[in-house]
């Protein structure tokens, strides 16, 4: 009995796991970003892993009202400060999917001052924390590390 | 295939044949000598519409392959050559693409027979649950048959709608990379998509020769919902169903044929023109129409995974409905309160389509704005009329057919299927008769 089934399963396995992505899909590298493009204020997506990613050169008062809410009632608390790299609070990077079900929000819409997911309705406040809407949690900050201050790499 | 054999083999090579092969007697018994109840009215037309979809469908749909690219790089293209360059590629590609609403079209008016009628009731269960299994293998080639030509609108719908798995608690995240084969929608998710959108339509074409054979063991339903109890109440496919279902499919091709010919975009996206950009959703993201209802029901929860489950709630809950429904009498016709709820649930359903066109958080009634604003969206938004529609809904399937089936008076049923029009109707039962005749 045991035999068949593990054989059964050996004979399943590889139609099921074909479906997985490929050796090169998963081989994606990380990527770097020059930094220095990005005025104050501006935000700028780049691809990476197939998906967009959001850099943004917040203003001084972006970020003040990301930090003034630090405490608000959220569906997915988490402070400003633990979304940034210390000493480069200006610069807000997240996955740019919506965590609802992953449509790209729109910069500058919504009523929090941060993104608007035309899909649902999710609105995402300065520091891309869910405000309002479906979705369930905050935009994914990725791995990033500042290799200088105008370079980083992601991934 | 139900009762007695009467098909009769003329000549000597059908003799043959049919001592090896009783396929013309199959023929005969299910298309031609197949006793139909004899008060069908014209909602009981829909099984051959669906059918004439199915088969046209299927027959653009290869052609459509020999001319596409399944390829991110380039099915955008192929189907812009499609357009311009194939010959009469825009006429194939037209019909596929509004084939889709009118298999759709055909399909709802088809359950709400079923729904008005109490088609689902015993002993048809098994018949309702194949044809609810159909709508389900419909839904999901129209869904990836839409991504394919990898437009805006197919590209987000794919993120969309493949997104809703990943709802799913622990697991979710794992079965999202392996359904769409990486981190994001891309090639390998258009390829696998476009190897399914060619399979599913022929298990449809399975499960429909399923539902046509539980169709012939238990019969048709009849507008009275009382089964046929003699030759008197029974008439043979052949003419009578053959010659109506023909005039019905002509009508249905004339209204097929205005949205080719005259507004064949009318019922897509004007996105769906500009080729996929995983950077830009687009400002208003809307599924096709036939999906509306259900993605309003989805909107309308404010919890991701109860959204999601709220969504296929919707669907499932039809597979339980010849359980759900606990009246004696099948056609609503002589169920003056289901009627009442019937109707409701129509509109409503009609309520939610117009739901998911809309954004969730404009208001319904332009310049009223209520104050009152319960789980954050004001009382006059198309979210909290599309959470109101979605209530009544459920309640409809789990609430109110339980109960009315217990509480309900309903009215006389005709003794038989021939006796409302063959007696007079002094002599006949008061109300059942009279109403079933201006009904009818």
């Amino acid at each position: 009995m045991t035999a068949a089934a593990g054989g059964a399963v050996a004979v399943v396995w590889p139609f099921i796991d074909q479906m997985n992505p490929a050796a090169d899909t998963l081989a994606l590298a990380s990527i770097e970003f020059d930094l220095s493009k990005v005025v104050e204020g501006q935000q700028v997506v780049i691809k990476w892993r197939g998906k967009p990613v959001f850099v943004r050169n917040r203003t001084p008062k972006e970020v003040a009202a990301a930090v003034k809410d630090d405490s608000a009632s959220m569906k997915d608390p988490q402070k400003d400060a633990e979304r940034v790299k210390p000493g480069h609070a200006n610069w807000l990077i997240v996955g740019g999917n919506c965590t609802h079900l992953g449509c790209v929000p729109t910069f500058g819409g919504g009523d929090y001052g941060g993104w608007f997911c035309p899909c649902h309705g999710s609105v995402y406040d300065t520091s891309g924390r869910i405000r309002k809407g479906p979705a369930p949690k905050n935009l994914v900050v990725p791995d990033y590390a500042f290799l200088s201050d105008t370079k980083v790499k992601i991934g | 295939m139900s009762g007695h054999s009467t098909y009769e083999p003329k000549t000597g090579i059908e003799r043959w044949l049919d001592a090896r092969l009783p396929i013309v007697r199959l023929g005969y018994d299910s298309f031609v000598d197949y006793p139909t109840p004899r008060n069908l009215n014209y909602w009981w037309t829909f099984g051959g519409i669906l059918s004439l979809c199915l088969a046209s469908q299927l027959i653009t749909g290869i052609i459509l392959v020999m001319h596409y690219t399944p390829s991110a790089d380039h099915a955008f293209a192929s189907v812009e050559h499609i357009m311009r360059d194939v010959n009469y590629g825009w006429l194939l590609r037209y019909t596929h693409a509004n084939g889709a609403s009118m298999f759709f079209i055909a399909v709802y008016l088809h359950m709400f027979r079923g729904l008005y009628y109490g088609s689902y009731k015993p002993p048809r269960e098994v018949l309702w649950i194949l044809g609810c299994v159909i709508y389900l293998l419909m839904m999901a080639t129209a869904f990836m048959g839409y991504v394919l030509p990898w437009g805006q609108m197919s590209f987000h719908g794919a993120v969309v709608i493949t997104n809703i798995i990943g709802a799913i608690p622990v697991i979710g995240g794992p079965i999202l990379t392996w359904l769409q084969g990486g981190f994001a929608v891309d090639n390998a998710t258009l390829n696998r998509f476009f190897s399914l959108h060619y399979l599913l339509p022929f298990m449809i074409a399975g499960v429909v020769i399923l539902h046509i054979w539980a169709l012939h063991v238990v019969g048709q339903n009849n507008p009275t919902g009382i089964d046929p109890k003699s030759k008197h109440d029974t008439l043979p496919f052949t003419p009578y169903a053959t010659v109506k279902d023909g005039f019905a499919m002509s009508v249905f091709l004339i209204l097929f044929a205005v949205f080719v010919f005259y507004m064949p975009n009318a019922l897509g996206h004007a996105d769906n023109y500009i080729e996929a950009n995983p950077l830009v959703t687009p400002s208003h993201i809307v599924p096709e129409w036939y999906f509306l209802p259900f993605y309003a029901i989805l909107r309308a929860v404010p919890d991701k995974v109860m959204g999601v489950l709220a969504m296929f709630g919707a669907i499932g809950v039809l597979f339980a409905l010849p359980w759900l429904d606990t009246s004696k009498v099948r056609s609503m016709r002589y169920r003056p309160m289901a009627k009442l709820y019937f109707i409701i649930l129509l509109v409503v359903c009609v309520i939610l389509g117009f739901c998911g066109a809309k954004l969730p958080d404009d208001q319904v009634i332009p310049g009223l704005v209520t104050g009152i604003t319960p789980l954050d969206n004001d009382l006059n938004s198309w979210v909290w009329l599309s959470r109101l529609a979605t209530a009544y809904y459920f309640a409809y399937f789990v609430v109110i057919m339980p109960l009315l089936g217990l509480i309900e008076t309903p009215l006389p049923t005709p003794e038989t299927i021939a006796s409302p029009a063959l007696s007079h109707p002094a002599t006949t039962p008061a109300g059942a008769t009279a109403d079933a005749e201006k009904k009818g």
